[in-house]
Order: structure tokens, then C-alpha cells, then sequence
């Protein structure tokens, strides 16, 4: 199966990256744009084929490495490679 | 005294930490005393009263810095021995793998001025009662380098609290008299941290690099005293 996963900064937490790309819209006359925020999406693809089972991989996956959950959520979609 | 210097690929400041430990080795009458250099895919360690994780871009920085040497085969094993009590010193990358390890709260991240700084900063020492800072007095200024994007230090507010609660932090960016200001935060770390303690007092970590000030050639030597610190304490 395969999952694409989602990588996004907790509200409340600083993202000076996504403050920069905010003001560079701004320069280039987005001007109505706010609230942008940077994050990472990463595809994995999984040999199990039971969605339940994947989703447990997936989880213990996010948990332990994809995403640092101090700081970051993580959302995913699963579907049939 | 036993020391281990874990090597990444993409460390760069293994050897300058060891050259720093040697050196303070040899000082203090240990001579022929020279740490191990252990390679992150070791899952054995040797004998050691001292790990030291240097500084660098481990793995490139990928997906965050830390992140993946922070799950080499050694670092099961330097978990469990920080576990035990054995004192770790992890620097600048090594701070950002004990944070993403586990054995320290928090996370170092981007810099708040999206920047790479590689310049000499002021740091006010906070502790002068544990291993790695004895050689130091309370609330003295030192003058340490500190090269990174990635260190402005967060943590949510609890475990902020925590940290001051249980005198937990090591050095904060300061001041020529020691004054704890925003001018004097290079990185938008929360409260000017640049080096906490875990609960016991046995880990550091820290993002300025102590072993890049340890000879008069160097421009100083307000590093040195970290390594004799350690010397003294664990030899």
C-alpha cells in the first residue's frame, strides 16, 4: 500500500521559513495571502497489504521518525499501490 | 579517563573534540590517554566514562537535523549507558541528537533569522557545581564559536518551566556583563538557552562548540576548561 504523509508545524509554533515565503508572496503582489506555513509530505510505500496493519506501521512510523511530534503533526492517506 | 567520540558520517568536529579531550587528558598528568573514535554503525562501545557526540551535519541534515543519527546502530547503546549515569557531552549536531534521542526535551530548530551563524558569541555559565563546568564560576561570561542554522532552542512552555525549576540549564546567550538579552540571542532561543542538562546532570548538551577554543592560536582559550572540567571529574 501506499501512504503519502503529511508533515505540519503545531499552531503556536514559529516558522520563520513560512514567515519568508509569506513576505515573498507579498512581494510579488499576493497581498491578500497570511498564515502561511511550511511543511513536508513524504510518500512511503508499504508491503502490508491489510489497511489496518499499515496504518499501524505508518503511526509507529511518524512516531519514531518521520515526524518530531514536540514540534510537528503528522496526517496521512493510505491507498492501494 | 576512558573517552568515546561517536562519529557520524558527516561529523566534522570529531576530531577537533578529541584533540580538545586529549589535550585536556594530557594536562592533567594522564599522558598517552587518547579518546576512541566509534564508528555510528558500532553497535558495541567501549569501555567509557565519557561520549562524546561532536558537532557537524550528520546524514546530510536530512529530514531534520538529528533525526537519523539519532537511530544509528551505537546510539541504542549510548542511550542505555546515559541511562545508567555514564556523562555525554553532545555539541552543536550532537546537542540536535540527543534532543531527537530522547535523553534531552526539546528541539533545535531553524534559526529565527533563517540564517547560518558562524561567529564567536558571549555565553553567561549558569552552573558551576556539575562534571562538565566545574572549572567555571557561576554567571561568568565566556567567549565560545557557534556555527549553525539550526539552534534556536524550543520547548513548550511546561517543560521550559521545568528546566528552570530544576536549574537545568548550562549557558545562555548574554551580554558583555552578563545580561540575558534579546540583542544577545543569535538564534530566537526561547529564554537564550545555549546548553541544558537532562534530569540527572549527566548530559549536555549544547549548540556553541567549547573545542574550537581551546589553544592562544585559536584566538582564546574560554573552551579548555570544559574539557578539564571532565578530565578532573571523571578520570
Amino acid at each position: 500500500m501506499k501512504a503519502r504523509i503529511t508533515i505540519t508545524l503545531k499552531p503556536g509554533v514559529l516558522d520563520p521559513q513560512g514567515k519568508a515565503i509569506e513576505g515573498a508572496l507579498h512581494a510579488l503582489g499576493f497581498g491578500g495571502v497570511e498564515g502561511v506555513r511550511q511543511g513536508k509530505f513524504i510518500e512511503v510505500e508499504v508491503a502490508e497489504s491489510d489497511p489496518a496493519r499499515a496504518r499501524e506501521e505508518i503511526e509507529r512510523m511518524c512516531k519514531q521518525l518521520l515526524a518530531n511530534t514536540i514540534i510537528e503533526n503528522y496526517a496521512y492517506e493510505l491507498e492501494a499501490a | 579517563m576512558k573517552a568515546s567520540v561517536i562519529v557520524f558520517p558527516g561529523s566534522n568536529c570529531d576530531r577537533d573534540a578529541a584533540v580538545a579531550l586529549q589535550g585536556a587528558m594530557t594536562a592533567m598528568g594522564d599522558k598517552g590517554a587518547a579518546p576512541t573514535m566509534v564508528w555510528h554503525g558500532d553497535s558495541e562501545l567501549p569501555d567509557s566514562d565519557l561520549i562524546l557526540l561532536p558537532g557537524g551535519f550528520s546524514y546530510g541534515d536530512y529530514l531534520r537535523s538529528g533525526a537519523m543519527a539519532a537511530h544509528s546502530p551505537i546510539m541504542r547503546e549510548v542511550v542505555r549507558r546515559a541511562k545508567a549515569g555514564t556523562p555525554v557531552l553532545g555539541i552543536c549536531n550532537g546537542f540536535q541528537v540527543l534532543t531527537e534521542a530522547g535523553l534531552l526535551p526539546g528541539v533545535l530548530m531553524r534559526n529565527a533569522t533563517l540564517r547560518f551563524i558562524c561567529k564567536d558569541v558571549l555565553l553567561r555559565v549558569e552552573r558551576d557545581d556539575t562534571p562538565f563546568t566545574s572549572h567555571y564560576k557561576q554567571d561568568q561570561v565566556v567567549r565560545f564559536p557557534i556555527a549553525h542554522k539550526d539552534g534556536c532552542y524550543f520547548a513548550d512552555a511546561g517543560t521550559l518551566y521545568l528546566l528552570e525549576n530544576e536549574n537545568r540549564i548550562a549557558f545562555r546567550y548574554c551580554e558583555a556583563d552578563g545580561a540575558v538579552t534579546e540583542a544577545a540571542n543569535p538564534n530566537g532561543s526561547s529564554g537564550n538557552i545555549a546548553g541544558i542538562f537532562n534530569e540527572t546532570g549527566t548530559v549536555l548538551g549544547m549548540m556553541p562548540h567549547p573545542e574550537r577554543l581551546i589553544d592562544p592560536a585559536l584566538s582564546g582559550t574560554d573552551g579548555i576548561h570544559m574539557f578539564s572540567s571532565l578530565v578532573e571529574a571523571l578520570h
